[in-house]
């Protein structure tokens, strides 16, 4: 069950509290995730801690489903960090930034684990 | 056992300085009022403990001295015709002199972290101005505080407590009681679940939504449609009401307004809102920076060099131009040829497409931690933690300069040491 | 290391030489009487030689000049050079960067510069960039004049414990001297209002703009400080407001100098020497500032000339740069800062047909030429609100030609004719009375006489070669000469170093930074000390503990000792 949502990224406090420590399963367990509502989580027909695939034109990326229902339908946020970068717009519109926040995304429900923060980069060589 | 009053945190934009650190044995055992971030931080995490090298970015690393780390470093630079020098956020300005001066030697792009930050408002101010204040003119007068696309629970902890909203001042002695206390943002975040209003805009709207308030504010509320990014006109007329009512209003933004659709034109547009509202009453506007010396970044750059950021010095003399000069679109364009990333991740903080190309071209990190960046690199030189083992100078996300002490001995070299090696290396190579 | 300077022309109207071919040695940085015949030689081949010039009010360091760069990439764009072997790369026109800035200031010889306005809190910040830009000898003056410490403690009339206050402050800030921008309004500007008139109350403290004038002027011959107050009037930029001038020089009364020299300097006068009622019938009462200066020694100005072109307004007029920002529709930077003072940055285009520009410009030389003493009328632009500091030698090129003045007046607005009384006067500078406005003055303003801006023994070893021959040329005739002679030094030295020779950098050493350590009694230092802690525990939003400037961020300190003594009230 393919959910169609807007992409935002950015800060959160344990994503802060485990920066200098990104080789963690901490900071794993901090920024590999992907925060929705209940509805949102329910249409997907999963539960809070199973893993999603978060796909948009750029890339494609497994995290763990958490639920946060300040989000509104259809907003999934990932905290910053490399799995959030491995799908968002890189174009930075012809002033340096890049396009971290309202990407397009399709989310759907997957088996596929979380790959560590070194395999992730290691696809990247 | 020693007891370090009045330390200052090296972690976020608040740079509080009202931390007491404990140390024994030349560890930090305690810490009192820093924030789960900086306590995080000055605790500390595993580090790097050797300098490594390796030619292939997929075999392991071997470990090296700093010397042979040094000199490779200094040969890459050397050699590259499009060095990018990225990162510098998390150290301190003496840091950022030798690099702009490195920058300079050899024909670099320096850029920070800005560039996935707030680089969007610095455009901004190159269109409108900034008009601000210290943080203590928040503490002491401001009785209206806008958070609009920033989450400070989240990013800055105790900037509510410090400095806006819970703080008691001179003309603000009720503290919270004395304020209203206003989030935008696309969604409750638990900043907005303590506001006493919280306004839901839809996501990548914000533009449209102060050109909305700017329209009522200059009395044509007339042309303004029924809903704006989600918001009603209603809604919007009674903000405007709301903030002509302040004594002193103050508007703190963040990622919200820089990363979204619009990017820079966002904060253009608060600005010129800010602007027009000190017509009626006193207003200031301010950016929640990220990192406790990425500030310091940009004014030792702008006084070096001229410009903040993104500084080209290819033609011998700084070019500055977003867009063509920042990090993201040097990698992007395939147009770097080596990089040396320092006291500043890329390889976790920049988009995928960006850190394929840092894979493809030498990379040398200088950094106390194991992150993203070193898995892309092939010389990675360890230093001491500036803020925590190194003294020096940041910038408060304000703009006021405070000096960072030493809580412990290093027991690796500074940033400082490392980069005046490279430097001379690098002359020497040159033949200078 | 000796050097000898022989066959200059040498005008030092402090040792009363007016262009005689005397020799000048120097040994060990300093001027002595005579050198060894080792002494390297340079022959001026009768040029003209003066002393450095001193530069006393100057906007070149600190936040607002760095605010001035951020928002102003365009002019960063505008005077880029590359970097070459000695010199690092340089930007920028109104808001050059540091580098940009001691070697242009160098390149004219000038020698001695003070930033004119710091924030106690910001200091650090005008600190670190003053020990970048290279050469030249620098200091900042301090912003005493909204301070909530110097308010309540006038407000208390206790002058022992702002004596107390100064002192710290000035030790807070490793500052020079006592700044007084706005008195009172920069409290306002808090709440985005403003003083009207130096009888103004402040709200929430309780004293006026005059009460804090002459109690800063008491304190600061208590302390027997080397400069005087530095003051810029309120009302700065508003038609009508000479009458607000000549009511805070009359403050000057109040209070007698503790040295030789003025009780209250007020700076760049261009812009609070206005008549009128507003924009229309705005007009020059230049006349009736220099008529005071004239009638009364203790007080000392400079010109604030305008130069027509790009500037950048910087002060800590907050009020008048956000007014500014209105009238123009453009963009605009205001910095207030928590307890101490206000700030705010907006670019301006000066132009020749706009009436109200043509008549300030005007002004700034109806100042100069109507105050018959130069020691009372120093010159500056104060760069670079007026304009930049690189066209000194263009208005040391009008001060000196009525020729050049005159052919200058028919290229502006024919305003000048009515509200200005610039086309009728002929007086011409010779070379010692500019000496005096750019050198001696400055030097005797600041209490740096001693070491600055003359050639006698004793003095630092700052010198300036120019090439024009003094008997030779006539700079009513010849003013392009003068402009490009000034503009460019066939030498300069600095301590004794040559740093410039025609017109290129050839070294660059750090100057020193000069600041005021003065010393009041325990008992009054600790009492004004337990406010001081309140403020911190209450209102700062930084720790005591970290607000003062530390060792590190002065590393070639020139400090004046100063101290309390009783002052004589007339």
């Amino acid at each position: 069950m393919t959910l169609n949502a807007i992409l935002i990224t950015g800060r959160t406090i344990n994503q802060g509290a485990t920066i200098e420590n990104k080789t963690s399963l901490d900071y794993q367990e901090a920024t590999a995730l992907c925060e929705m509502n209940s509805k949102d989580i329910g249409i997907l027909g999963i539960k809070p801690g199973n893993q999603i695939s978060v796909k948009t034109d750029h890339g494609e990326v497994v995290v763990k489903i958490k639920e946060n229902n300040g989000n509104p339908d259809g907003m999934a946020f990932i905290p910053m960090g490399p799995w959030a970068n491995a799908i968002v717009d890189p174009d930075t519109k012809g002033c340096g930034m890049p396009g971290f926040k309202g990407i397009k995304a399709q989310i759907n429900p997957t088996d596929n684990k979380i790959l560590s923060m070194k395999e992730l980069i290691a696809r990247y060589k | 056992m020693t007891v370090i009053t009045d330390a200052l945190c090296p972690f976020c934009g608040c740079v509080c300085d009202d931390l007491t650190i404990v140390v024994e044995n030349n560890k930090i055992t305690d810490i009192k009022n820093a924030c789960k971030l900086g306590a995080a931080k000055i605790m500390g995490h595993h580090r790097i403990e050797a300098p490594m090298m390796r030619a292939d970015k997929k075999s392991e690393f071997k470990e090296v001295s700093y010397e042979e780390a040094i000199n490779e470093a200094a040969a890459i630079l050397s050699k590259s015709k499009r060095p990018l020098m990225y990162g510098w956020a998390s150290a301190v300005c003496e840091v950022h002199k030798k690099g702009i001066l490195l920058a300079e030697e050899v024909g670099a792009i320096i850029d920070n972290t800005a560039t996935v930050c707030h680089a969007p408002s610095t455009l901004a101010v190159h269109e409108k101005g900034l008009p601000t204040a210290t943080l203590g003119q928040i503490k002491n007068r401001s009785d209206v505080v806008v958070f609009w696309g920033s989450n400070p629970v989240h990013a800055h902890p105790r900037h509510m407590g410090r400095y806006s909203v819970f703080a008691k001042g001179f003309f603000q002695e009720k503290g919270r009681k004395g304020r209203k206390v206003i989030v935008v943002d696309v969604r409750k975040t638990e900043t907005a679940a303590m506001a006493d209003e919280f306004i839901q805009v839809r996501q990548g709207s914000d533009y449209l939504v102060i050109s909305a308030l700017r329209a009522i504010l200059s009395g044509h509320a007339d042309v303004v449609p029924e809903s704006v990014g989600g918001i009603s006109k209603e809604q919007l007329v009674k903000l405007v009401d709301t903030l002509k009512a302040a004594k002193f209003g103050s508007i703190f933004f963040g990622m919200g307004l820089t990363q979204s659709i619009s990017r820079y034109k966002n904060i253009d547009n608060a600005i010129s809102l800010i602007t027009e509202l000190n017509a009626f009453t006193k207003y200031v506007i301010s950016p929640m920076r990220g990192h406790y010396n990425v500030t310091g970044f940009g004014q030792v750059c702008s006084w070096e060099t001229g410009f903040a950021t993104a500084v080209d010095f290819a033609r011998g003399a700084p070019y500055y131009n977003p867009g063509e000069t920042a990090a993201n679109d040097v990698l992007l364009r395939k147009e770097t040829d080596a990089a040396m990333i320092i006291a500043g991740d890329a390889g976790a903080h920049f988009p995928a497409d960006s850190v394929r190309h840092l894979a493809r071209i030498p990379v040398v990190q200088i950094d106390p931690y194991w992150n993203p960046t070193t898995e892309v690199s092939n010389v990675v030189i360890p230093v001491a933690i500036c803020g925590v083992e190194v003294e020096g100078t940041a910038y408060r996300m304000d703009g006021v300069s405070l000096r960072m002490r030493k809580m412990i001995e290093p027991t690796l070299p500074t940033d400082v040491e490392v980069l005046e090696r490279i430097t001379e290396r690098v002359r020497q190579l040159r033949g200078e | 290391m000796e050097l000898l300077i022989k066959n200059g022309a040498v005008i030092d109207p402090v040792n009363g030489i007016k262009g005689d071919k005397t020799d000048i040695s120097i040994k060990d940085g300093k001027i002595v009487s005579s050198v060894s015949s080792k002494a390297t030689v340079i022959d001026a081949g009768g040029r003209l030689v003066m002393a450095g010039g001193v530069d006393a009010h100057s906007h070149i360091a600190g936040a607002k000049v760095n605010v001035g760069r951020m928002m102003r990439p365009e002019d960063s764009r505008s005077g880029i050079s590359p970097r070459t072997k000695i010199t690092r790369p340089c930007t920028g026109y109104t808001v050059p960067n540091v580098y940009a800035m001691g070697y242009r200031y160098a390149q004219m010889g000038y020698t001695t510069v003070f930033e004119a306005a710091q924030a106690i809190m910001k200091a650090r910040h005008t600190h670190e960039e003053l020990e970048e830009i290279p050469i030249i000898d620098k200091g900042a003056l301090t912003l005493f004049g909204s301070n909530w410490p110097t308010m309540d403690f006038i407000r208390e009339k206790n002058m022992d414990k702002l004596a107390a206050y100064v002192a710290w402050g000035l030790l807070a800030s490793r500052g020079f001297g006592v700044k007084c921008v706005n008195p009172g309004g920069g409290e306002m500007w808090g709440f985005g209002k403003n003083v009207t008139g130096i009888d103004d109350v402040v709200p929430g403290f309780d004293v006026t703009p005059k009460e804090i004038i002459v109690s800063l002027m008491k304190v600061n011959e208590m302390l027997e400080l080397p400069h005087s107050v530095h003051l810029h009037c309120n009302n700065l930029g508003n038609p009508g407001n000479y009458k607000t001038t000549l009511a805070s020089m009359e403050l000057a009364n109040q209070v007698k100098a503790s040295k030789d020299r003025q009780v209250m300097h007020v700076t760049h006068l261009l812009f609070n020497s206005w008549g009128g009622t507003n924009w229309g019938d705005f007009e020059s009462k230049a006349d009736e500032i220099a008529n005071y200066l004239n009638n009364h020694d203790n007080i000392t100005g400079d010109m604030g000339q305008m130069i027509f072109g790009s500037a950048t307004t910087m002060t800590a007029d907050g009020p008048k740069q956000y007014a500014n920002a209105k009238l123009l529709h453009a963009k605009w930077s205001n910095g207030d800062v928590e307890l101490e003072d206000a700030s705010g940055v907006v670019p301006i285009y000066y132009v020749k047909q706009i009436s109200v520009h043509a008549i300030m410009w005007a002004i700034g030389f109806e100042l100069a030429l109507l105050t018959k003493d130069p020691y009372q009328m120093l010159l500056t632009t104060d760069h670079p609100n007026g304009g930049p500091f690189v066209n000194y030698s263009e208005v040391i090129a009008l001060l000196m030609s009525n020729k050049k003045r005159q052919e200058e007046i028919k290229t502006v607005h024919e305003a000048v004719h009515a509200k200005n009384k610039l086309p009728g006067l002929d007086r011409e500078l010779d070379f010692s009375e500019i000496a005096i406005m750019t050198r001696a003055g400055p030097a005797k303003v600041l209490g740096l006489l001693d070491t600055k801006g003359h050639l006698g023994v004793g003095a630092d070893a700052d010198i300036s070669i120019y090439d024009i021959k003094p008997e030779q040329i006539d700079p009513s005739v010849e003013h392009a000469k003068i402009k490009s002679a000034f503009s460019s030094a066939t030498y300069t030295i600095k301590g004794g170093q040559v740093v410039v020779k025609d017109g290129q950098i050839t070294a660059t050493p750090l100057g020193r930074t000069y600041w005021v350590d003065a010393k009041v009694p325990q008992l009054h230092h600790d009492e004004m000390m337990k406010d001081i802690v309140k403020k911190f525990k209450n209102y700062y939003s930084i720790q005591l503990a970290n607000y003062m400037v530390q060792d590190e961020y002065v590393t070639h300190p020139q400090v004046i000792k100063a101290g309390a003594i009783p002052v004589e009230v007339n």
